[in-house]
């Protein structure tokens, strides 16, 4: 019985030390000289990155989707082109290469500068589901707007592209996703968003534990609230479909 | 109306059309007959350019329109066109089909559309499915949209491509009543069908087709009840 009383009470005793520890934990990495500022600031900045970011890389990949959908021997060249290197360089390197050479002389703020590297990055990704998308749509379609004396534009505008939209909006969330995460990088380049914040305390504290965890569930968190709302849109695109 | 001279289509070597020569004049409702693979369906869509003719000339109101430079678009508007599949697009409301293009071809305001839309709507019986989506309408219905959707831009004439071939046989009838009244209304009308008995009832004239050109061409009671052409006699002994 003792023995039993002994082993209980020393449970207790560590599992106490184990949480003190991780309150002082807590209160050295986020609230000593106001360090959870650090990270609220990341936040905005992952978000200000990616927003840019994503609505550069749609119009970048709508264009470069049409070029590689075009019957033009030279804008087909150029789209190819563009989604081969894009996709076949690390999008650290391209960030470097775009912050340190391209823009090396332009005084911008930094966040800007990633954002354009990025939605060039994500456009090469965005280019590729939108062919597919505008290929997915059945070419009577197409013929019957065209039947109707409707331009290949206006063809394209308001019948093949929002059925398109429909098709690819899953595919299209998931390389938001990707993008959010992905701009966990910009550290390299200097710019503090919720990783390099994270990992700046880790250096401050030498306390990875706590800094890499809040990070995490950060980004999921962050994640998350996208996946739910974009469910909402996809509901309201889908009305049309009566399944 | 429409003047078609030494027609020719080929994909890569296949040669479709081999040499159509045709005049269609106002109000005639001209039926396209013959067997699978004889050009029916690429005639009727040279007609409009959905394909681009390899030789030869069309002219519509005396006007060429297979020539450089000429404005399709304004061509087409000249010519409705009802599809085998329908081709509603599934996007938009019955209404909002019917009247996209009149209202962005501004050829209309929304609300004349909107009541040329109502009108044409209860003309092919479908007054209550305007706000519906094309996925809950039947074949039928939805063939009888389509027609009502090209007459929209008040076309001078229309082209049916098999608009019945895809349908369950208890909706045929249906779409083929609003053809019957639309031909009636003394509508120009090219229609590629295999539904002889409407060829029979409604056509001013019947052209047999098969490989690529026209073998026979005449009113239906010469090309039914005596036919000139063996292989016009062939198909006619198969199908009928």
């Amino acid at each position: 019985m003792d023995a039993i009383k002994t082993w209980w009470l020393g449970l207790c005793n560590d599992v106490a030390v184990w949480w003190s520890g991780i309150c002082d934990d807590f209160y050295l990495c986020f609230v000593k000289e106001d360090r959870y500022k650090l990270i609220l600031d990341g936040i905005g900045v992952t978000i200000k990155v990616s927003l840019f970011a994503i609505l550069i890389g749609i119009f970048i990949g709508f264009l470069i989707g049409l070029c590689s959908l075009s019957k033009n021997k030279f804008l087909n060249f150029i789209g190819k082109v563009y989604t081969d290197v894009i996709r076949g360089t690390p999008s650290v390197t391209q960030l470097m290469i775009i912050y340190f050479v391209v823009f090396a002389n332009v005084h911008w703020e930094k966040w800007i500068i990633a954002s354009i590297a990025f939605g060039i990055n994500s456009g090469a990704y965005v280019s590729e589901i939108i062919r597919a998308g505008i290929l997915s749509i059945d070419k009577g379609q197409t013929e019957a707007g065209r039947s109707l004396g409707l331009g290949a534009v206006q063809t394209m505008l308001h019948i093949v592209v929002p059925q398109a939209v429909k098709n690819i909006f899953p595919a299209l969330c998931n390389e938001f996703i990707v993008l959010i995460k992905e701009t966990a990088i910009v550290g390299y380049i200097g710019i503090m968003d919720i990783q390099k914040a994270a990992d700046f305390i880790k250096s401050a504290t030498f306390e990875p534990f706590l800094p890499l965890l809040a990070s995490a569930i950060i980004y999921f968190v962050l994640i998350k609230i996208l996946t739910v709302s974009l469910g909402f849109v996809e509901k309201a695109l889908r009305k049309s479909d009566v399944r | 109306m429409i003047t078609v001279k030494n027609l020719h289509k080929s994909f890569g070597k296949l040669n479709v059309l081999c040499g159509i020569d045709e005049h269609i004049t106002q109000g005639e409702v001209v039926v396209v007959i013959g067997p699978s693979g004889s050009g029916k369906s690429t005639f009727l869509r040279c007609l409009n350019l959905l394909e681009e003719p390899t030789a030869g000339e069309i002219y519509i109101d005396g006007e060429i329109i297979n020539a450089p430079k000429v404005n399709v678009n304004r061509i087409r508007q000249k010519m409705g066109m009802v599809f085998q599949q329908f081709n509603l697009f599934p996007h938009l409301t019955i209404m909002e089909n019917i009247t996209l293009a009149p209202v962005k071809l501004k050829k209309m305001t929304k609300e004349e559309a909107i009541k040329k839309g109502e009108e044409l709507l209860q003309r092919v019986g479908l007054s209550d499915k305007a706000n519906n989506y094309p996925a809950q309408l039947s074949g039928g219905q939805k063939q009888r949209v389509a027609i009502a959707r090209a007459l929209a831009m008040q076309p001078e004439i229309m082209l049916f491509d098999e608009p019945t071939s895809a349908l369950d046989p208890e909706m045929v009838g249906e779409v083929l009543d609003v053809m019957k009244d639309l031909a009636r209304s003394g509508m120009t009308m090219v229609v590629v069908t295999h539904e002889m008995g409407f060829a029979r009832e409604v056509g001013t004239r019947v052209l047999f087709m098969d490989g690529g050109v026209i073998m026979e061409s005449g009113s239906p009671e010469e090309i039914f009840g005596n036919p000139q052409n063996d292989r016009t006699k062939n198909f006619l002994s198969k199908v009928l």
